[in-house]
């Protein structure tokens, strides 16, 4: 049984914006994804050219190699605009703050062993700066992509990335006891250590690349595979068999966050590769020269961390995962 | 390691470990082309450790506080179009200074969420990068919640139907985009001048505030709720557009007369660009907050003049030009409330005369110009509309080549004469509206020769075709209802009837 509450009708003259309802093929009424997404962004005569680099459009398609009839045909998964963002992330962000009391109300970290401690210091925490990087390229990639469906899953995935550093780096401090000392350590991990240098190498690379499009496979496809494949799954799994459990607890939201991440991340790959074979070719050299790369570059680092063996195996997994998120996205690798 | 005991950890310190300690100097690829935009301008920085960051957000505030807002934003935006609270505004006109806002403001909040993305990568500096980058999503937040508020009066009422189209095309947008083309295509230290200082903290209170509070007075309460939930939002920004002009001043003395220049500059762009909320103020509020006049004197005037002074011991001084508005605020709206009146068939909002009871009004409020100069002029075109030759002016106006508005200010010393000023480059002749626009053009006239002038476009025939019709159907403006008097539109015809129905249903 249903209350039925009367309340005076009008009736509207339209359903939605114009540009909306001609994406949608009819007036009817759209959801705040669309009304907030769609054709947000400029696309014709601009008045000048930018005096930092003139031989582009202030909005120019020409800045990747893939070619697009309609940028607008890709749409984020989740459908996130701001408001749908930013209460997403502070729900997983409320969880986290409760799994960050319960640890350090029970000093949980303190039963890490010794030599686990150490790793903690010597391969997790020096990964903000890794977090720091795709903080910078993600920022790249929602400045020099085009369309704000394309442009905005950027933004909201360097936000992620600061904060995922300010987490990690939490972690250091719950370890230091706020003094700040694993930070300064870690930082000279990930500036001076053999095993590190091929990674802090591999992100400088990626900072200066010129498209935009393969800036997203190495980032959020291939490099974040491997991190968040050693680092979530492999690590995490080796660590807990040394006491520490505790620092999965930290590590949920990472964990929570690539399982979300991956979906518009590989859309976005799957729905440029459908638009033509140009585009598939294209993706599919980017994703095989990255991972490639990306893999030679942690090698040292998660033999040193985690023993030839679990590396080999560790390498394994996050391979055919990869295979199958590729096949998945149409590639052909 | 052991864990160590518990060391309380001042908000400063702390921010600085999650933030700037995140960065490093890069070695495998150098600097110039990691950031390769932050030196050409000339803006010497020496240690961007030196930065001071405008506010300590770490994203885990940051989002706790955004959700919060939005949660509530979106609350009452639901209950508002559940409500019909289109019917709760004083009066149909003033759904066009809506129109105005949705096509030519919002979609320069979507710029500035690029433009603040460029620069949150582009700065050698952690610090600056993040609270670029911060203000960014908060740009995004802005363009999508006043287009989920506007929503609903875009089911209701005429013009707000196809903003994007319109920004990029019809001849009046062009003023607010080349503004922020302008602005995006500048190097990162002009960008911040440009936005964060001279538009965010000297002149928001008359951009953002007399929109919001005009909404508050006139009973739009979707609007207001968005003004008050994106204040705590234009806090932030303000602050960081009074620290990254203090922080050039700071680096190096050599940095003063470039940001003077940009000071100057963009001082008067923006306040040509404000000679929209002029209008808006005095003529599109059935209720009205103040006159344009008064926001002027209290905002610029009294604020900005004690601001300068602040800034006297860098060396700053008062933009140039800063005493012409002084001499034109007794006039700025009702000039610009003529050229569109003039022009409003190609319009995507009603203009009309205004009524008895808002002459007196403006007399009141301009008692040294309204009945002297404009009261004649509205008898006038009153009487021809009465005798049914409402006034639709059919010939194209010349455009100012720097802020585009169409050359129908006054010289600054002669309210009768209208201004004109012009340089020459490279054998062409290009036309100004004043000397502010002139000197901005002469400072850079290989970039202002590129602007995109909607008359000229139309001229060449890049705009659909050669009459007002062609134009009309390019811009997708939808002819008789969108456009022309307010008298007769079907925005007033729907409005009374609505009101007609309340009033039987209440009696």
């Amino acid at each position: 049984m249903s209350l039925e509450i009367k309340t005076s009708v009008l009736q509207p003259r339209r359903n939605t914006y114009a540009n909306v309802a001609e994406r949608l093929g009819a007036d009817k009424p759209a959801t705040r994804y669309e009304e907030g997404t769609f054709d947000i962004q400029p696309t014709d005569n601009f008045h000048f050219r930018p005096t930092w680099d003139s031989s582009r459009e202030l909005y120019d398609k020409n800045l990747t190699k893939i070619k697009m009839e309609d940028w607008y045909s890709y749409r984020d998964p989740r459908q996130y605009y701001y408001g749908t963002y930013t209460i997403a992330r502070s729900r997983m962000m409320e969880a986290q703050e409760k799994n960050f009391s319960f640890v350090e109300k029970r000093n949980l970290l303190d039963s890490i062993s010794d030599e686990w401690k150490e790793k903690v210091g010597y391969f997790f925490l020096p990964l903000r700066h890794y977090e720091w990087g795709a903080n910078m390229n993600n920022s790249d990639f929602s400045d020099r992509s085009y369309g704000a469906s394309v442009s905005q899953v950027g933004i909201f995935a360097a936000m992620d990335r600061l904060g995922i550093a300010q987490i990690i780096s939490r972690v250091g401090l719950l370890l230091d006891g706020n003094s700040g000392t694993s930070l300064t350590k870690a930082k000279d991990y990930w500036l001076e250590d053999e095993a590190w240098q091929p990674i802090r190498k591999m992100v400088e690379d990626s900072f200066v690349l010129d498209d935009w499009f393969e800036l997203h496979i190495a980032q959020n496809f291939c490099m974040d595979a491997i991190v968040y494949g050693l680092t979530y799954d492999a690590f995490d799994a080796a660590i807990a068999a040394h006491n520490g459990a505790a620092l999965s607890m930290l590590n949920e939201f990472m964990v929570d966050w690539y399982a979300e991440e991956k979906k518009w991340a590989d859309n976005l790959l799957k729905v440029c590769a459908a638009e033509s074979d140009e585009n598939k070719a294209l993706i599919s050299d980017w994703v095989k020269k990255w991972r490639a790369q990306a893999e030679e570059a942690f090698t040292p680092l998660a033999q040193k961390t985690l023993g030839e063996e679990a590396a080999a195996a560790a390498f394994e997994a996050i391979n055919a995962d990869l295979d199958k998120r590729a096949k998945k996205a149409g590639l052909e690798l | 390691m052991a864990v160590n005991k518990k060391k309380r950890m001042g908000i400063k310190e702390r921010y600085s470990l999650l933030t700037r300690g995140l960065g490093w100097d890069t070695t495998y690829q150098p600097e110039e082309k990691v950031y390769p935009y932050d030196k050409y301008e000339g803006i010497i920085i020496h240690d961007w450790d030196e930065w001071e960051d405008p506010f300590r957000l770490t994203m885990d505030a940051y989002w706790k506080f955004q959700a919060e807002k939005e949660r509530k934003l979106y609350a009452v935006i639901d209950s508002f179009a559940q409500n019909n609270g289109h019917l709760g505004i004083t009066d149909a006109r003033y759904i066009n200074a809506i129109k105005i806002f949705l096509t030519g403001v919002s979609p320069l909040e979507y710029a500035a969420a690029r433009g603040f993305t460029h620069v949150g990568r582009h700065f050698g500096g952690v610090g600056a990068r993040v609270a670029c980058q911060m203000q960014a999503i908060d740009e995004l937040r802005h363009v999508q919640t006043q287009l989920h508020s506007m929503s609903h009066y875009n089911k209701y009422f005429d013009g707000l139907h196809n903003r994007g189209h319109m920004h990029d095309r019809v001849w009046y947008l062009s003023v607010p985009k080349s503004f922020f083309d302008d602005a995006m295509t500048a190097g990162p230290f002009e960008f911040l001048t440009a936005i964060s200082f001279s538009f965010e903290y000297v002149l928001t209170n008359l951009l953002f505030v007399p929109f919001m509070s005009g909404a508050a007075f006139n009973g739009d309460m979707a609007t207001v709720t968005f003004g008050f939930s994106a204040q705590s939002d234009e806090a932030r920004h303000m602050t960081l557009g009074l620290g990254v002009i203090k922080f050039m001043l700071e680096q190096d003395e050599r940095n003063v007369p470039i940001v003077q220049h940009w000071i100057d500059k963009w001082f008067w762009r923006g306040y040509r660009f404000l000679s929209l909320v002029a209008m808006m103020m005095d003529y599109m509020l059935p209720k009205r907050i103040m006159s344009w006049k008064e926001a002027w004197e209290i905002y610029f005037e009294d604020a900005g003049t004690s601001l300068f002074e602040d800034l006297g011991r860098y060396g700053i001084k008062l933009p140039k030009f800063h005493d012409i508005p002084a001499k034109e605020k007794d006039r700025l709206s009702h000039e610009v409330w003529s050229i569109f009146y003039n022009y409003t068939h190609a319009a995507a909002f009603h203009t009309w005369v205004p009524n008895e009871d808002e002459m007196q009004w403006l007399d009141s409020k301009y008692p040294d110009t309204f009945n002297k100069y404009y009261r004649p002029r509205y008898d006038h075109w009153q009487a021809e509309k009465d005798a049914g030759n409402r006034f639709y002016n059919q010939t194209l106006p010349m455009l100012c080549q720097t802020c585009q508005i169409p050359m129908g200010f006054t010289e600054p010393d002669d309210p009768t004469t209208i201004c004109f000023r012009s340089s020459e480059h490279n054998g062409e002749t290009y036309h100004f509206c004043s000397d502010g626009c002139k000197n901005i053009f002469d400072h850079e006239p290989e970039k202002y020769v590129q602007a995109w002038l909607p008359v000229h476009q139309i001229y060449q025939g890049n705009c659909g075709g050669a009459s007002v019709e062609d134009v009309l159907e390019w811009y997708k403006l939808n002819k008789s209802v969108d456009n022309m008097d307010y008298d007769g539109s079907p925005d007033q015809k729907l409005w009374e009837q609505w009101q007609a129905d309340r009033a039987k249903a209440a009696s």
